[in-house]
């Protein structure tokens, strides 16, 4: 799909939003290159949220620029940042409890029989279940029943198949928010693995978490907001905690002021 | 999490296809069974109280009576998928039964046009309330409610002030008149029959060739032969009296139609997806205000056929046509069979089965001659106690889901 990645999967160069009085977002500079995972990390209210909401097209910037892929884009809605191939996992997964991975996989992309069967809009369940077991097993995902509800899923599983079905679309991106909070351990590390596949196969990573734990296992680059502004971006690999709590706490005086 | 919460969980992903498999079976129709055993022990006790129940002309009778609810009941069963609920059917249902009585006796229109205006205002009444309801976000209960009021209002003027309207037409008293002859019950029975074991065969067949898992083959055969001898009987029975009426087809036809719309159409996947988490049906590109304005106008019409069959059936269309308990009979029907008001769950067959109780227990109590006042009672019991189970169930599914 991408290799090595010289071109940034996506860039953001002066990237401004505020609401109101409230500068939510000032000036960031930022970009995910393919086959990377960036963990974007910060304290409440630091705008980790307000920047993936702006780059999934729910709050559109008020200045800078972003760069798909190497060209210049606008993203104004959410349906802009699905079409360049950005995809977005919420912490609510916007999962239908009542439907099976099947149905929730396909929701809203559902594939039609073929002959006369489709033109009366009639599904093909075959095919689709087919194309499911086929994707979760590319992921390494163990889900035995794909005709089980999602309601009666653990967590973990839940998870997997919010980020299996972002998938579909054929993203360059995926943004991922908290996907780590409220499980357990070995669910956790369930989800981590998945994230590193999503690795594996080329796609640009963008990981919002308050777990350091987690972050420095999965992330390539660890990206620190703090009040708005660019406070920190580190190689996980020659960096340690201590130096990325200093940037999201402030003490390092790295960046932003009180 | 604790290691021997990781344990439990551990067990339960790796238990085998073929349980999984099993438990679903056994969940997924524990709630019809558990139907189907609750009707078989009232048709029981109303037996022992009175051996005429059982008898055919009997049980002919009571196809004919679930046929009007259980129409408006197949409407009902939409608006509860999304979880929503129309207090306005029985409403409409007496307006339409107005609107194609005046129009065919007093205009002297053609049958045929008579019912399609009616069904035309069903339509149009779903298409209103459907609209005010997803336009104004007001609750879909109160926008129903006003609906309740006024639909009567205007079931009065059409009516005009007579006041009732005498059916003649032959055709239009035909819907609930009509009995085939013992040969062609048992053709419809046959061809029925091989329709279910193809569609059934095919289906696993499909799956099988694609290497997915299928239920055994036994297993498919079993439900094959259930269906058979329910259809069997049913013909043997109304075959003793007058034969398969009309009405029973008609009833079973809509069932079918809209058991295929709800099950096998991206439509139908749409209804439950709006029910189970409109938010992510929405997300998903889900057109949702049109999906629930599309139920809407399914309700509202619905009801107006359903309303065309009661007023063929008692000849006359009045101005208490479609009140008293109509309404409730037609919500509580698919609640006691296990439809859930809380959205997203249910089937259009349950409409069939909850009109099949519900009208049991209105039957037998009429032959057993006891008074309005137990009939309310009794009614209310039972949907009291459908609910409760729902509630319970719903409950259970909660715990269950949060590991």
């Amino acid at each position: 799909m991408n290799e090595g990645g010289s071109t940034p999967v996506l860039s953001l160069k002066g990237v401004s939003k505020s609401f109101g009085p409230v500068q939510a977002l000032s000036d960031v500079d930022f970009e995910v290159r393919p086959g990377e995972v960036v963990a974007l990390v910060g304290d409440n209210g630091a705008g980790k949220s307000t920047l993936v909401k702006t780059i999934a097209g729910i709050h559109p910037a008020d200045a800078g620029t972003i760069s798909f892929e190497g060209e210049e884009v606008t993203i104004t809605s959410p349906t802009d940042a699905v079409a360049l191939g950005i995809a977005t996992v919420y912490q609510d997964l916007a999962l239908c409890d009542n439907l099976d991975v099947v149905e929730n996989l396909f929701l809203g992309r559902e594939e039609k029989a073929d002959g006369p069967a489709g033109v009366l809009g009639q599904l093909d369940e075959v095919g689709m279940e087919k194309q499911t077991g086929e994707l979760l097993e590319n992921l390494a995902v163990t889900i035995t029943d794909v005709r089980a509800e999602v309601g009666t899923m653990s967590g973990g599983q839940r998870q997997q198949v919010a980020i299996a079905r972002s998938l579909l679309g054929e993203p360059k991106l995926v943004m991922l928010d908290e996907p780590t909070a409220a499980l357990g351990v070995r669910q956790t590390a369930q989800v981590l693995e998945l994230i590193k596949k999503l690795r594996e196969r080329g796609y640009g990573v963008l990981v919002i978490s308050h777990n350091l734990a987690d972050v420095f296992e999965v992330a390539d680059r660890i990206f620190v907001l703090r009040l708005g502004k660019k406070a920190g971006d580190f190689a996980a690999g020659d960096t340690g905690q201590d130096e990325v709590v200093a940037a999201i706490t402030g003490a390092s005086g790295n960046g932003a002021k009180r | 999490m604790s290691t021997h919460d990781a344990a439990v969980e551990e067990d339960a992903e790796v238990r085998s296809p073929q349980f999984e498999l099993l438990r679903r079976f056994v969940a997924g129709d524990l709630a019809e069974l558990r139907v189907v055993l609750a009707l078989g022990l009232i048709w029981l006790v109303f037996y022992i109280q009175e051996p005429r129940f059982m008898s055919s002309v009997n049980l002919s009778n009571l196809v004919l009576q679930m046929t009007a609810v259980g129409l408006v009941s197949i409407g009902v069963v939409h608006v509860l998928l999304l979880g929503e609920i129309d207090l306005s059917v029985g409403a409409v249902s007496g307006l339409a039964a107005a609107i194609m009585a005046v129009l065919n006796v007093k205009n002297g229109w053609s049958p045929y046009l008579a019912m399609a205006a009616a069904v035309a205002a069903g339509l149009a009444i779903g298409l209103f309330q459907g609209s005010v309801f997803t336009r104004f976000a007001v609750p879909s209960f109160v926008v129903t409610l006003a609906g309740l009021l006024a639909w009567p209002g205007a079931q009065l003027k059409v009516l005009g002030e007579t006041g009732t309207v005498n059916l003649n037409d032959p055709k239009i008293l035909g819907l609930t008149g009509t009995f085939y002859s013992d040969t062609v019950g048992w053709i419809f029975a046959l061809v029925a029959i091989a329709a279910y074991a193809v569609i059934a065969l095919r289906a696993r067949q499909s799956r099988v060739s694609e290497e997915l898992s299928a239920p055994p083959f036994g297993l498919v055969v079993l439900r094959i032969a259930l269906v058979a001898v329910a259809i069997l009987v049913a013909v043997w029975v109304l075959n003793d009296d007058r034969g398969v009426p009309l009405a029973a087809l008609i009833l079973v036809g809509f069932c079918m139609f809209f058991f295929y719309l709800t099950t096998r159409t991206t439509f139908g996947r749409h209804i439950f997806a709006v029910g189970g988490n409109a938010e992510a049906a929405r997300r998903a590109g889900i057109h949702v205000t049109r999906v629930r304005v599309i139920v809407f106008m399914i309700a509202s019409s619905m009801a107006a056929i359903g309303g065309i069959m009661a007023a063929s059936r008692l000849l006359a269309v009045n101005q208490s046509s479609g009140s008293g308990d109509f309404l409730l009979l037609a919500i509580a029907g698919p609640v006691i069979a296990g439809t859930s008001l809380f959205g997203g769950r249910g089937s259009v067959w349950h409409a069939l089965l909850g009109a099949l109780v519900i009208t049991s227990i209105s039957n037998g109590m009429d032959l057993l001659a006891l008074g309005t006042p137990v009939k309310f009672m009794v009614t209310g019991a039972v949907l009291l106690a459908a609910v409760v189970i729902d509630a319970i169930a719903r409950r259970q599914r909660q715990a269950a889901g949060r590991v």
